[in-house]
């Protein structure tokens, strides 16, 4: 294994272990996308077209997602972990691989829950959306993780992160409902993944100017 | 092996350093003291490069995986033991051997016994010593150490002296209690 990818391994390492240990992000995130799914069924009324149903069940990973990224950089922030991090000699991308990775685990493990529950209370659930899900999660993790380090060092980060995020993951909800009800979903899922490898390129690069001044 | 000129650091409105001109030998182990808010924290965060200067210049003649830095807060994750914490850092820095490494640390600084505890349960002065080997673990060339003493007991203070008397390391050290180390010091930086 490469130094690089030593790295990456120990700091994702890091983050499940703390999540383990502390358990204060993942149940919060299956609390809420299961609340969120429960409420959407009691709420929409019978006979919804898919694309309404679909709609919702994006509008819940994203916020899920979003309560997860506000949690990612708790323990760094707790006794000034991130700097310590930063002085390290490794390359300081992979600080924001190995938390992306973390993320990237976290949402999967809410939405292995929250697509069974989908398909309980809504309709079945297809490859195309399991795809698109998949394809998505990379896309908000990486774009999620560098927002959360750049709001992780403002004192109104819990109102910065949401305006910084919400936004850029609009173009994810487009296509992922795209790719769950259109008759095409090739094109949309192609979407999805020109936006990973744009944003991933983007943040992986530009890591290192948001964790110093 | 540090050199600054003019060196200026704001934030917003507010002027943490101004015109700073001074220079650390290597080797050399200066002194920076001062009043609350004169900048010795500012100053110790542009030297480490996690801050960049408003105006002025920085040199500084190490590489990043060179510097110790000790900060206010300990930089540590409260909810890994005091080794899974000194390894995390010794597998960043690609010490060899870092297990040994992290134990024989911690038995120096007294938290042998406590190495399997986390450090979120640390006193404030276990805390401090958990830091002080996350700042020596990887043997660094330069020392920029905030407060050093802060939290630590009679015992601990020893140990800290006699860590600093075996290394030569070059070193920029804040401090309150500048008589504490006036024997070991090079030089002072009095900030106003």
């Amino acid at each position: 294994m490469s130094a690089y990818a030593a790295d990456v391994a120990a700091l994702a390492r890091k983050d499940v272990l703390l999540e383990l240990r502390s358990r204060d992000t993942l149940p919060a995130m299956l609390l809420f996308v299961v609340s969120a799914l429960t409420v959407f069924h009691f709420a929409l009324p019978a006979g919804s077209s898919a694309r309404a149903e679909t709609g919702l069940l994006w509008i819940a990973i994203v916020f899920t997602a979003l309560l997860g990224l506000t949690r990612a950089f708790a323990a760094e922030r707790e006794h000034g972990a991130l700097d310590g991090l930063v002085l390290a000699p490794c390359d300081r991308s992979a600080i924001w691989l190995g938390k992306t990775i973390g993320v990237t685990a976290f949402l999967v493990l809410a939405e292995l829950v929250a697509l069974p529950a989908f398909a309980l209370f809504f309709h079945p659930i297809s490859w195309e959306l399991v795809a698109a899900v998949a394809l998505a999660d990379v896309g908000i993790a990486a774009i999620g993780t560098l927002l959360a380090a750049m709001a992780a060092a403002s004192r109104a980060r819990e109102l910065l992160l949401p305006l910084m995020f919400l936004p850029l993951v609009i173009p994810v909800v487009i296509g992922g409902v795209g790719a769950s009800v259109a008759a095409n979903p090739g094109s949309f899922l192609g979407f999805l993944a020109l936006y990973d490898a744009v944003f991933v390129i983007l943040c992986w690069a530009s890591f290192e100017y948001v964790v110093t001044e | 092996m540090i050199r600054a000129s003019q060196l200026s650091k704001r934030f917003g409105d507010k002027r943490a350093l101004h015109g700073l001109d001074f220079e650390v030998p290597h080797g050399g182990f200066v002194l920076v003291t001062g009043p609350n808010g004169s900048g010795k924290t500012t100053l110790l965060r542009l030297c480490a490069g996690l801050a960049a200067p408003t105006d002025g210049e920085l040199e500084v003649e190490a590489p990043r995986g060179a510097i110790g830095f000790l900060a206010h807060e300990s930089l540590l994750y409260g909810e890994l033991t005091a080794l899974e914490n000194l390894d995390l850092y010794g597998r960043l820095y690609r010490l060899p051997e870092r297990r040994e490494r992290s134990g024989a640390m911690l038995e120096r600084f007294g938290l042998w016994r406590a190495r399997n505890e986390r450090a979120g349960t640390f006193s404030r002065g276990m805390l401090q010593r958990l830091a002080l080997c996350r700042t020596f673990l990887h043997d660094p060339e330069l020392l920029l150490l905030d407060e050093p003493f802060d939290g630590l007991d009679a015992e601990g203070t020893e140990l800290l002296h006699a860590e600093l008397s075996e290394r030569s390391a070059t070193a920029l050290v804040a401090t309150h209690d500048p008589d504490s180390l006036a024997e070991r010091a090079t030089a002072r930086l009095v900030l106003a």
